[in-house]
């Protein structure tokens, strides 16, 4: 404790010179006590403030960008499934849609085309019957004019020879000639 | 300043008391070392804690450099302890923040440097021996003396390697506070010395043309002392984690 009075006697008393016949500044015992002493309460202060306010601060600080940051991607990742997850769905109705409407258009075109079958079938179902109708009218009407033939044929035949002969035909003789003729 | 003092590179040394305060008969002068103290505190305190105050998501630029000193101190001390070691992490950040700012706040012309007294880095640096020590011996009792005794050293050798390794641990609070008083010291004393010589020069006539020589040299010394100033508040703090490291495990 003397040196320390002594030391500090001299810092105050003769600022000036004293440091040229003193120690060395740094090595002068008597600023030992008052530096521990406002370093310990100084130095004590940044730790209490630091560990109790600043540090933890921070460290909150950082952490919520952290967490931000992690939640965004989160966010962005679950909103990027969900948009995949939609343009499935949407690629699925639409093929789902395409396929749908290729089944109604074969389904018509069958449809149709079946239709137009059958019309075709009974349209030439009424054809042939009217060609057959037809036929056998034509078939009658030759058979009719056929007959018709035997009877001019016979006629024209007794004309042809009265006039040739100037007296009536024999008719059964023209008769066989007919039909001699005729086979 | 008169001419006499002009080359008186001790002088910004000196711890003069303010103000007159005794605690009990103990000598508690508030002086210029003090001074600077409250203003280092109050620097960091401004960063830290007036810095984040808006909590911003996107910081400013106060709160950004009091994050980025926060993420370089904590990886500093997660890369040397472990995750284990961030108990420590406000020691370690207080530490480096006070020498830090002592050692940049100390180049500012006519300012003083905290970190220039072998007083006030030999108690940091005992702050953070015993620090060690006490943590060391809660957490592992008497296993703790393991440090002193490496595995895999052969008997004969033993008693050698623990003196040595009681002798290193010993002159660790030695050399973790020398090394900070002696770079500031130094760099300081040649700072001022170069800078007297300027002030030589100028007065003496002729030689006054090469005056500009040691200003150069002023410039680059001072871009070089703030490298120092970085450089021995990182080294202290590294230091801090390995000696901590130590006390989380010893015996490797």
């Amino acid at each position: 404790m003397a040196t320390t009075d002594h030391g500090h006697a001299t810092g105050t008393e003769v600022p000036g010179g004293a440091h040229a016949k003193g120690p060395f500044p740094p090595f002068d015992p008597a600023t030992f006590a008052p530096q521990l002493i406002w370093l310990a309460l100084i130095f004590g202060a940044l730790y209490l403030l630091m560990s109790r306010i600043a540090l933890p601060r921070v460290a909150g600080i950082l952490e919520a960008r952290r967490s931000l940051i992690a939640s965004d991607l989160d966010d962005a990742a679950a909103m990027q499934r969900k948009a995949q997850l939609t343009s499935a769905t949407y690629d699925k109705t639409l093929a789902d849609a395409k396929a749908k409407a290729q089944g109604v258009a074969q389904q018509t075109r069958d449809q149709l085309a079946a239709d137009s079958a059958a019309k075709h079938k009974t349209l030439e179902a009424e054809l042939h019957a009217k060609l057959a109708v037809a036929e056998s009218a034509i078939a009658q009407t030759k058979a009719q004019a056929m007959t018709h033939v035997t009877e001019i044929a016979t006629a024209a035949a007794a004309d042809i020879v009265a006039h040739l002969t100037g007296k009536p035909a024999d008719a059964q003789a023209i008769a066989n000639a007919l039909a001699s003729a005729k086979a | 300043m008169a001419t006499g003092t002009a080359i008186d590179p001790i002088h910004q040394f000196i711890v003069a008391p303010l103000a007159q305060i005794r605690i009990g008969g103990v000598d508690a002068h508030f002086t210029n070392a003090s001074l600077f103290m409250v203003i280092v505190l109050l620097a960091i305190t401004f960063l830290m804690i007036v810095g984040t105050a808006q909590k911003s998501l996107v910081p400013g630029r106060l709160q950004a450099a009091a994050e980025m000193a926060y993420e370089f101190v904590a990886s500093t001390v997660r890369g040397t302890t472990g995750t284990e070691g961030m108990k420590f992490f406000p020691l370690v950040f207080s530490l480096f923040m006070f020498v830090l700012f002592s050692n940049l706040i100390g180049l500012i012309p006519y300012t003083f440097t905290v970190t220039s007294q072998i007083v006030v880095t030999f108690a940091l640096a005992a702050l953070v021996i015993l620090t060690v020590i006490i943590y060391g011996v809660a957490r592992h009792g008497m296993h703790f003396l393991h440090l002193f005794v490496p595995s895999g050293v052969s008997p004969a050798l033993l008693p050698f390697i623990v003196l040595i390794e009681v002798i290193s641990f010993v002159s660790r609070p030695i050399s973790l506070s020398v090394r900070l008083f002696a770079n500031m010291l130094a760099g300081h004393i040649t700072l001022k010395v170069f800078g007297a010589f300027v002030a030589m020069l100028l007065g003496s006539g002729a030689a006054a043309i090469i005056a500009p020589l040691p200003l150069a040299g002023i410039v680059a010394l001072t871009a070089f002392e703030l490298l120092v100033a970085f450089l021995q508040a990182y080294v202290f703090a590294i230091l801090t984690c390995v000696y901590l490291n130590d006390a989380l495990h010893p015996g490797h």
